[in-house]
């Protein structure tokens, strides 16, 4: 076997282990919570009779013990039965992928701005260290990386729907107009605008800060040196030389918010009204579903554990460094 | 570690004394703030929806149901105050723990205790916390909990490769030779050295578990029976039209108290590698 197909093996290996321990985790939540799905569901009735109770347990097979029920929870989750939503009486499956592209849609366009005003940001900040520029870019920074997300959420709303009047402060579209594709693209685009400037703005900061630092860093390494030695010009030592090899933190950076882009815009979305998979959650909470909420657990866990296989991978076809045999 | 040069590195660093004076007013106004200002956040005092400086007798204004807002923003200090200080220990013990335990122990203990670090860093930290907080029902220590058990694996990975750079060094190879036990090897020689990187965490970590209870009160799911700036906000959202001060108030509080940390961390950090700062 070749070294890489090996390291393939053994990334997949780790992957499945770290799920199946999210599984476990999950499980363990379910059961965690004081009084089970038929508790509430007579809470809700307003009436418990114990012998229906009873046999709506065997039902459920909460009656079985306990490995019994954690067999039967994995077997579920293997064809991808996530349970059904004790308040639509949906399947879990089905609402998370009705709510996923409304959160692709938030969080693509905003990582991908953020990404790369960040990079630029950061490059010039590193460009004229100390200088005015610098200090103004870096308290920006600073204060939009302190900020809490749905707090300025909120207060743009104030500024652009309420006291402006110029952009939409909720959901995703406006309802009960008649619109062409077009306007309704356009109508989409509008609606997107806040919570896509919200979101960016943090992750905006978190990359202009690294992106900086890492810059600093690399300009102080001796190839740095040996090249303007060699009387390479300035702008050629900066972009091919500094700028590229100091992206590759900011990279490793970005491909982790990528992994965790389904979780990360909950508060977001709250604010915003927005019908993905953070209102999902949202309302899980408000209902006390938790079918809901340990479905959203268990599916964005697997994105992460997903993406960051996909970007290991990926690094040791850019960066014939990496050491596959490591440690891991 | 020489403690005054610290102290004159870290004074020198403008920013990082305005975090520390802004700090420990926050702190004075969390301590004495009742005593001064006695009045009850979570009663109806007045009128609705006074405006900061209308009434004297309201300096911030009164919210949707006449309670007074100053008064609310020192509790709400004491909350985020007392929150994220003890996820931050809570954060660092089982950190360290589980750092130290992974890095000096045998490797099938670090395989294990890296596989469930894993684990933990998988899942999204944010609705983790929703998910624990929701489950566990709301309270302050589950919340403390909750960000404790989203923010741990960070320090945990510090702690270990700190303890195995540490191990192959000299001295401890000369504590082993002159028969020191593996205990007292960690606690009293490998776990001192790393005390550094973790206290240059340790001001961001106070930070991020502010900014993490105030998501979660926002989202209502914090201890209803006392007031917390990320609920402050929740309730204001609803008269934003006519009062946005409810929402602007308590959320500049957070901003600015997250500033101040992240600014102390900041010079922490600089002060604790001064080699660092001639970049």
């Amino acid at each position: 076997m070749t070294s890489r197909s090996r390291y393939l093996l053994r990334r997949l290996w780790q992957s499945l282990v770290t799920i199946a321990l999210v599984v476990a985790v999950n499980f363990a939540l379910l059961h965690l919570a004081p009084g089970d799905v038929v508790d509430v569901l007579a809470g809700e009735a307003g009436s418990a009779d114990p012998e229906a109770q009873a046999a709506l347990r065997a039902s459920l097979g909460l009656d079985k013990p306990i490995w019994t029920q954690f067999a039967i929870y994995v077997g579920k989750l293997l064809s991808f039965d996530m349970g059904v939503s004790l308040q639509s009486q949906q399947s879990v499956a089905e609402l998370i992928f009705d709510r996923l592209p409304a959160t692709l849609l938030l969080m693509l366009p905003s990582l991908a701005i953020a990404f790369l005003v960040g990079v630029g940001l950061g490059t010039w900040s590193a460009m004229r260290v100390n200088s005015f520029v610098d200090a103004l870019i870096s308290v920006l920074a600073l204060t939009a990386y302190a900020m809490p997300l749905f707090w300025l959420g909120l207060m743009l709303i104030v500024l652009f729907t309420l006291q402006l009047g110029i952009l939409p402060g909720g959901g995703m579209g406006t309802i009960g107009v008649e619109m062409s594709m077009f306007e309704a693209a356009l109508d989409l685009l509008r609606h997107m605008v806040l919570p896509v400037l919200t979101l960016s703005l943090f992750y905006m900061a978190v990359y202009t800060r690294l992106m900086r630092a890492s810059m600093l860093e690399v300009a102080s390494m001796s190839f740095v040196r040996t090249a303007r030695a060699k009387g390479l010009g300035e702008g050629r030592v900066i972009w091919r030389h500094i700028v590229r090899n100091a992206l590759l933190p900011v990279v490793t950076m970005l491909g982790l918010h990528i992994g965790a882009i389904l979780g990360g815009a909950v508060v977001v979305e709250a604010v915003f009204t927005w019908p993905g998979l953070g209102s999902l959650a949202f309302e899980a909470v408000f209902r006390r579903d938790n079918t809901v909420l340990l479905g959203l657990l268990f599916f964005c866990s697997l994105v992460v554990v997903i993406v960051n296989l996909a970007v290991d991978l990926l690094y040791t076809r850019l960066d014939p460094r990496v050491d596959l045999g490591g440690n891991r | 570690m020489n403690g005054a040069g610290f102290w004159k590195r870290f004074i020198r660093h403008r920013s990082g004394l305005i975090g520390l004076v802004f700090l420990v007013a926050l702190v004075l106004a969390a301590l004495f703030g009742p005593i001064l200002h006695p009045v009850d956040p979570m009663q109806m005092m007045g009128r609705p929806f006074q405006w900061p400086g209308a009434n004297s007798r309201f300096p911030l204004g009164t919210d949707n149901l006449g309670r007074d807002v100053l008064s609310g923003l020192i509790q709400g200090a004491r909350v985020s105050l007392i929150v994220g200080f003890c996820a931050a220990l809570s954060t660092i013990a089982i950190g360290i723990t589980v750092g130290a335990a992974a890095g000096a122990g045998s490797k099938w203990v670090d395989d294990v205790l890296m596989r469930i670090t894993e684990v933990f860093q998988t899942m999204p930290n944010f609705l983790f916390a929703i998910v624990l907080v929701a489950i566990l029902r709301p309270s302050l220590p589950v919340v403390v909990l909750a960000i404790a058990a989203v923010s741990w694996p960070a320090v945990a990975r510090i702690v270990r490769a700190q303890v195995l750079s540490l191990k192959e060094r000299d001295f401890i190879a000369g504590c082993r030779m002159i028969g020191m036990s593996r205990w007292r090897i960690v606690t009293g020689q490998l776990l001192p050295n790393c005390i550094s990187p973790v206290i240059v965490l340790a001001s961001m970590l106070v930070a991020t578990a502010i900014l993490t209870e105030a998501a979660l009160s926002f989202l209502s799911l914090s201890d209803m029976n006392v007031v917390t700036w990320g609920r402050m906000i929740g309730n204001g959202r609803g008269s934003l039209r006519e009062a946005w001060f409810l929402t602007a108030i308590p959320g500049a509080a957070i901003l600015l108290t997250v500033l101040s940390l992240n600014l102390i961390g900041e010079a922490v950090n600089d002060a604790l590698n001064p080699r660092m700062r001639e970049a």
